[in-house]
């Protein structure tokens, strides 16, 4: 008989829902502020999304240990990337940093369910999300974390677009304007707060254009 | 998310080395801790009681720990992981002392080392079994945060852990507001220490007197200042307590 660890799970599910929507020339992150584990909540007040470049912001669910540990490594590699090319990594690039990084750890992920917004070259908003390990889309909008399936339905009634697979290539990016895209946001994530136990407490909304970041929190429901 | 680490049943002679090396189940485990920020800093209380599973064991270990000049560090969880992480920060704080250029680490920084410290070792899979509270003020600002053994880490204005996150957090919640004085600290954190020595270390139909000795930490600009142990006062007289069976005999 050989001894087990007394199945310990190296994983925690610290819950949370992460939401972004990509506009003509805006993009609005949103997340909401509880950290729970298990049954209890740990943090009403903790932000999981973070700019990791001018026009590229990450907001990220899943165990916040994986998060925090994926952020610093993504802010470091940004930073060597200034110093050798003497500029900001733009989305797109970021982009796909975030998903090698992912793979890099294909056979112990980082167990964090993100979804990256900002401004690509021309200005239009961009959204891309991705799973665990790094597979990620260009899309025009996105929903991640414990109410993403309350969320992703509802976004996708209100924003669909003409299909990607059709050509010539259509605008995934929603033509609404940035006041109601933050509405809409704020809708979707009044209606998870109330069937998502892990999301909660309050709302804190980016909204990315060409001329600077804007943040806006929001009291959700606290129960 | 379940994980569990394959091992070959086969080879128990060489993987025996390997296991030996790895924490597998805590041994000698401290309870809760609760902290608070408050006007002047931050406080931080726990019990003085190390279990060795159902045995109270040892009753002197102080689970709270003065860390350089600005930061309180409380462990719940396995004492002698707690042991080794003091060792570690007294090397660390040794190092910054070194530099010997007016700058000093603050409860930020030795949280931030803890963190990572505590997620490297979960990445190898060999944790350091502990719940760890980091409170602190330096320049004014005080700052309290916690980090757990497999690196999840917050700040917030008040901390608890184990029991006192189910059991103290809510009455925090609810009584904690800011700057409060040192006297309405104590107050409140001896409410929630009370509740947990109710409650905590589940209790049968067999009564047994054992004096709780608690020490409370606090921390200001001027320091660290650690109370002397103390107990507090329990009430064991409610008509419910006289006869618990009452309703139903045979039950507990």
């Amino acid at each position: 008989m050989v001894k087990q660890n007394a199945n310990w799970s190296p994983y925690d599910n610290n819950g949370g829902t992460c939401v972004a929507i990509a506009g003509s020339d805006y993009c609005v992150i949103a997340a909401d502020t509880r950290m729970s584990t298990g049954y209890s909540i740990l943090s009403r007040d903790y932000s999981k999304i973070h700019k990791l470049a001018d026009k590229a912001v990450l907001s990220s669910s899943g165990f916040q240990a994986d998060v925090k540990a994926l952020q610093k490594v993504l802010k470091s590699r940004h930073l060597i990337y200034q110093h050798q090319h003497n500029k900001q990594m733009s989305c797109p690039a970021m982009a796909q940093l975030l998903s090698n990084t992912l793979y890099f750890k294909r056979f112990f992920p980082y167990y964090a369910f993100n979804v990256l917004g900002g401004l690509d070259e021309e200005g239009k908003g961009c959204v891309f999300t991705y799973d665990a390990v790094g597979s990620y889309e260009k899309v025009g909008y996105s929903a991640q974390g414990s109410g993403s399936t309350l969320i992703m339905p509802f976004l996708d009634n209100q924003l669909k677009s003409p299909s990607p697979l059709l050509l010539p290539a259509q605008d995934s990016n929603t033509p609404l304007s940035e006041a109601e895209a933050v509405d809409l946001v704020k809708t979707v994530f009044a209606s998870a707060t109330e069937r998502d136990i892990y999301t909660g407490d309050s709302l804190e909304i980016m909204v990315l254009k060409a001329d600077g970041v804007k943040t806006e929190l929001m009291a959700l429901r606290k129960d | 998310m379940t994980f569990t680490i394959p091992i070959d049943n086969g080879d128990a002679v060489k993987n025996a080395e390997a296991d030996s090396q790895r924490t597998l189940y805590p041994y000698v485990t401290g309870t809760s801790i609760v902290a608070i920020k408050y006007k002047d800093g931050v406080l931080m209380a726990s019990d003085m009681g190390g279990s060795y599973g159902s045995t109270l064991r040892y009753k002197n270990i102080e689970r709270v720990k003065a860390i350089g000049k600005h930061s309180l560090l409380g462990a719940s969880g396995e004492i002698s992981d707690f042991q080794e992480i003091l060792r570690y920060l007294d090397e660390l704080i040794l190092n910054d002392n070194m530099w010997d250029d007016g700058n000093s680490l603050g409860p930020k920084e030795v949280h931030n080392y803890l963190t990572r410290v505590m997620y490297n070792r979960r990445n190898k899979f060999n944790p350091l079994w502990n719940t760890l509270v980091l409170g602190g003020i330096k320049n004014g600002e005080s700052y309290l945060g916690m980090v757990s053994m497999i690196g999840v880490s917050f700040e917030d204005n008040h901390i608890a852990t184990g029991f006192g996150n189910h059991l103290a957090r809510p009455i925090l919640r609810d009584e904690w507001h800011a700057d409060l004085s040192f006297e309405d600290g104590v107050k409140l954190l001896e409410k929630c220490m009370r509740v947990l020595l109710y409650r905590d270390r589940s209790a049968i139909n067999k009564f047994q007197k054992y004096i709780e000795t608690v020490q409370i930490a606090k921390i200001t600009e001027e320091g660290v200042t650690v109370s002397q142990p103390y107990s507090l006062k329990t009430f064991w007289e409610f008509q419910a307590f006289h006869n618990p069976t009452a309703g139903a005999e045979g039950s507990w």
